[in-house]
């Protein structure tokens, strides 16, 4: 499988990437600006989120929510999403209305701020203190979201703080903070323009160079505080959260190397054999064999900058205390340091990485996503044709390697959830046959 | 602050033809269906495996056995341990699940094309002689309970069961989630699920439906190499008993201290897939909360900000399935969220909508055809549901003009017929104490509190 692309930036910045794909009549749309909550200021956290809610607010040509209602209309599917450090927003529609997209994004990146009231605001403001209490305040297990990178970043670090922002925060965003965001990184020289599918590269170059050709070049984005690392966290950090569940959750997180590094895919992969599917170490020793928890999986935050973060999630069994999940967990971790993964064991989490990647390319959003993503981060597109390579080229001693240095006692932290004091009920647990451990 | 001049709001250019994949229908010998649609675009294959094994196949007393006897169908074979089976796929790079839904039982599996062979000799290994090792199947029924304990604590969840449970009339397959309760889980034997696979699992009761970069002819071999041999029962299809379970409004409650959100559930049972307003229902669905810019989310979440998004929904099964108008508003605004909702509901029935609503939602129908048929699994699921309710072969074909043909005045009638206030149930998972008295002020219907397992409380 090998993506073609092709490149180009215009004068005021804004870097392209084209990749056609003809087998139907769909073209995907996709805008990364290099801007997310690590570049919040303090007393703003949350403002990155809250002001990719204004985005679908109007622009100066485009009434409030009428950009969904467009795209909708045109038979398109759209959203955005805030990450750490970027923002994206995107658009699949039907190839006959590239120009719709193209331009709708265009009026939001050069003509935003006509648009904004303080009604608009303060509207948007309460929808996100309601995402804020439907995804973390009323969900189990919903705050893993902003402890876990709390303990992991040091207080000033640009990834410490919450995402979603705290509701202190989110009341205290003003329209002025909005212009000055709006002013100082929605600028065409810190995004990443990417389309994918079926379209004319000839009349896509005329489209972008038109809309987005006249927006003038930013005047330079603020630079982070500096976002290094050491390699570990030199201890394992602890922090027990009491909260409204029924069984005991465990985050076990280590320090692990940046996206895009060597030593990452050796990470991913030392992540897969952990925690990917059911013939994972965890799945196979914790969930079928001995049977301490109900499920287990590993994931990596996927961060290119600082640290990334190789994260571990069990939730325990009925019966079994949160003391003896921990125990146990920390057990399979420590037995792979000391006998190491063998060569099948890689093979295994390498097809199965490789099935999945190739199964997302088939979408032309996710191509385009993935290619600002390459642009974003490395000013590479193309590097998306390198991935299963590079996957491929993961050895068992990689793994150890890897293994060995990073995922020792000194470097973890863990946020271990346990059944609130009225939260537990005792009888309730007592239903369940109680497994011999 | 404008800085540039906008260039004029673009009109779409000429639209490019476009067809849902071609397939072929195969049937083997022992009676298997097959349906395979080559698609070339990247070199894998999705593979989904349809039995007739559903929720509503569960007997009396059993609800439940449907998903975890698919659940524990690669959890050992007559050849090999459940560890080894998952070892031999993921070798392979085979992406493969097993689950039932309300009407059937499926393996899905998705692999690269050049490992299909291997891969089909597996997933034929899978449904042809699980052995149900005891061990196995009673870690499955235990996980199974650990969600079921897990739910309680988990309001969405808990609210979609709670209105299944109060819509439908108690001995209805549909009161009952589709994966079982407590009480029926915990009374599950191993034997009782070797004996529902004995009974559902046969060629006859099940489509391979394989999607992806195969001929016709190379999955035509590879079926037949691994499934000619496999023989079972005749099945006759389930019926579902779909009852509602009363036909006037009351309020259901179920407590969940300091919630800073209810959890709402609004509506009644709906109607079943095969019925003919199924397009102009889906119309006017997407108008009244099936699309960011239908009624229901503008009112709740752009104009009020009662909610981070409110939705609606018919959910199509072979029996009628509910209606349901879904949303998580702050507390304090439950009372004025659900008169919101119930004024949208009967505004859907007032008037006649406008042409600038329909045509929203019938050119966004129309539009998105293409775009939900990207990947080989989102075509596989399609073509599923073309098995699993009896759909015609030329359905996608003719879905678009389908949807064009709808009218406000069809639906208006359909709104009309198939909407009810006079029969809403409402559900709300949240802070009972505190929004108890407001909602009852609402006098929609008799207000009764629950706890997180559906008993009365006072």
């Amino acid at each position: 499988m090998r993506l073609p692309i092709d490149t180009f930036r215009l004068p005021n910045g804004l870097f392209v990437t084209l990749s056609e794909d003809h087998t139907a009549p769909i073209v995907a749309v996709n805008l990364w600006y290099h801007v997310g909550s690590a570049n919040e200021r303090a007393g703003r956290t949350g403002f990155a989120h809250l002001f990719e809610h204004m985005l679908f607010q109007g622009s100066e040509n485009v009434e409030a929510n009428e950009h969904f209602e467009l795209v909708q209309r045109a038979g398109g599917t759209l959203n955005g999403s805030t990450w750490l450090d970027r923002t994206n927003y995107f658009e699949t529609v039907p190839s006959n209305q590239l120009a719709l997209a193209l331009w709708l994004e265009a009026d939001r990146m050069g003509r935003l701020l006509p648009a904004m009231t303080q009604q608009k605001l303060d509207t948007q403001r309460d929808v996100v203190k309601n995402e804020r209490r439907w995804s973390v305040d009323n969900q189990p297990y919903g705050t893993w979201w902003e402890k876990l990178p709390a303990l992991a970043f040091p207080e000033q670090h640009p990834f410490h703080h919450s995402l979603i922002g705290s509701m202190e925060d989110l009341t205290a965003a003003s329209l002025e903070d909005v212009a000055q965001f709006f002013a100082t990184y929605y600028t065409p020289d810190n995004a990443v323009l990417s389309i994918a599918g079926d379209f004319n590269p000839d009349e896509a170059r005329r489209l972008v160079t038109e809309y987005y050709g006249p927006i003038p070049r930013g005047t330079g984005r603020p630079p982070l505080p500096a976002m290094d690392l050491p390699p570990t966290f030199g201890e394992w950090r602890r922090e027990v959260v009491p909260d409204a569940v029924m069984l005991p959750r465990l985050y076990l997180a280590f320090r692990s190397p940046v996206f895009g590094s060597d030593a990452y895919y050796h990470a991913s992969v030392a992540g897969a054999i952990l925690g990917m599917r059911r013939g994972s170490r965890l799945h196979r020793s914790l969930v079928r064999e001995r049977q301490i928890a109900a499920d287990a999986t590993a994931f990596t935050f996927d961060l290119p900058k600082g640290s990334d973060l190789l994260v571990i999630d069990v939730t325990a069994r009925p019966g079994i205390e949160a003391d003896v999940l921990e125990r146990e967990v920390a057990r399979e971790v420590d037995a792979m340091r000391a006998d190491g993964v063998t060569q099948a064991e890689v093979e295994r989490a390498v097809a199965l990485i490789e099935t999945d990647f190739v199964a997302s390319m088939q979408a032309a959003g996710e191509r385009a996503d993935k290619l600002s993503m390459f642009a974003t981060y490395f000013g590479n597109p193309a590097l998306v044709n390198e991935q299963v390579e590079r996957y491929r080229q993961v050895a068992a001693a990689h793994v150890n390697a890897f293994v060995r240095e990073r995922l020792g006692p000194d470097n973890r932290v863990s946020l271990l959830y346990v059944p609130r004091e009225g939260d537990t009920e005792a009888e309730a647990a007592a239903d369940f046959a109680a497994v011999e451990t | 602050m404008s800085t540039t001049t906008a260039p004029a709001r673009p009109l779409p250019g000429p639209s490019r033809e476009y067809r849902f994949p071609a397939f072929e229908r195969l049937t083997l010998p022992n009676g298997l269906s097959v349906v395979v649609a080559p698609v070339a675009k990247l070199p894998i294959v999705t593979t989904l495996a349809l039995v007739d094994a559903g929720a509503v196949a569960d007997p009396v007393g059993q609800e439940g056995v449907a998903l975890i006897t698919a659940r524990a169908l690669a959890e050992g074979t007559d050849r090999s341990d459940g560890a080894a089976l998952a070892e031999r796929f993921e070798r392979l790079g085979a992406a493969m699940d097993t689950s039932a839904d309300w009407d059937t039982a499926s393996a899905r599996m998705t692999v690269m094309a050049s490992r299909l062979p291997e891969a089909m000799s597996l997933l034929a290994e899978v449904l042809r002689t699980p052995a149900f090792p005891e061990r196995e199947v009673e870690r499955i029924r235990q996980e199974r309970l650990a969600e079921l304990l897990q739910q309680r604590a988990e309001p969405r969840g808990l609210a979609d069961d709670m209105f299944g449970r109060f819509a439908y009339a108690g001995d209805s397959r549909y009161a009952v989630p589709d994966g079982g309760t407590e009480a029926t889980v915990g009374t599950l034997t191993r034997d009782a699920v070797h004996a529902f696979y004995r009974s559902r699992y046969a060629p006859g009761a099940t489509t391979l439906i394989i999607v992806g970069d195969v001929t016709i002819d190379s999955a035509r071999a590879i079926v037949s190499e691994a499934f000619e041999s496999w023989s079972g029962p005749a099945v006759a299809p389930a019926q579902p008993s779909d009852q509602p379970s009363r036909v006037t409004p009351a309020v259901h409650l179920v407590a969940k201290a300091d919630a800073p959100q209810s959890e709402l559930r609004v509506g009644h049972v709906g109607v079943p897939r095969l019925h003919p307003d199924y397009f102009a229902i889906v119309v006017m669905n997407a108008i009244l909360g099936g699309l960011f810019s239908s009624r229901i989310n503008l009112n709740l979440r752009e104009a009020n900000a009662f909610t981070y998004g409110a939705f609606s929904s018919f959910d199509w099964r072979r029996g009628a399935g509910p209606f349901i108008v879904s949303t998580a508003v702050r507390s304090d605004v439950t009372d004025a969220a659900l008169r919101e909702i119930v004024v949208e509901i009967e505004r859907m029935r007032a008037a006649e909508v406008t042409e600038a609503e329909l045509s929203l939602a019938t050119s966004y129908l129309d539009g998105v055809f293409p775009i939900r048929f990207e990947s080989t699994t989102s075509i596989a699921s399609a073509l599923a549901s073309l098995v699993a309710y009896g759909l015609p072969d030329d359905y996608f074909d003719r879905y678009r003009t389908n949807i064009r043909s709808i009218t406000a005045a069809d639906v208006l009638r359909v709104a009309r017929a198939h909407v009810r206030p006079e029969q809403l149930q409402v559900v709300a998972v949240g802070d009972a104490e505190a929004i108890r008295e407001p909602v009852a002020r609402l006098d929609i219907g008799p207000v009764q509190v629950y706890d997180a397992e559906g008993n009365p409380l006072e």
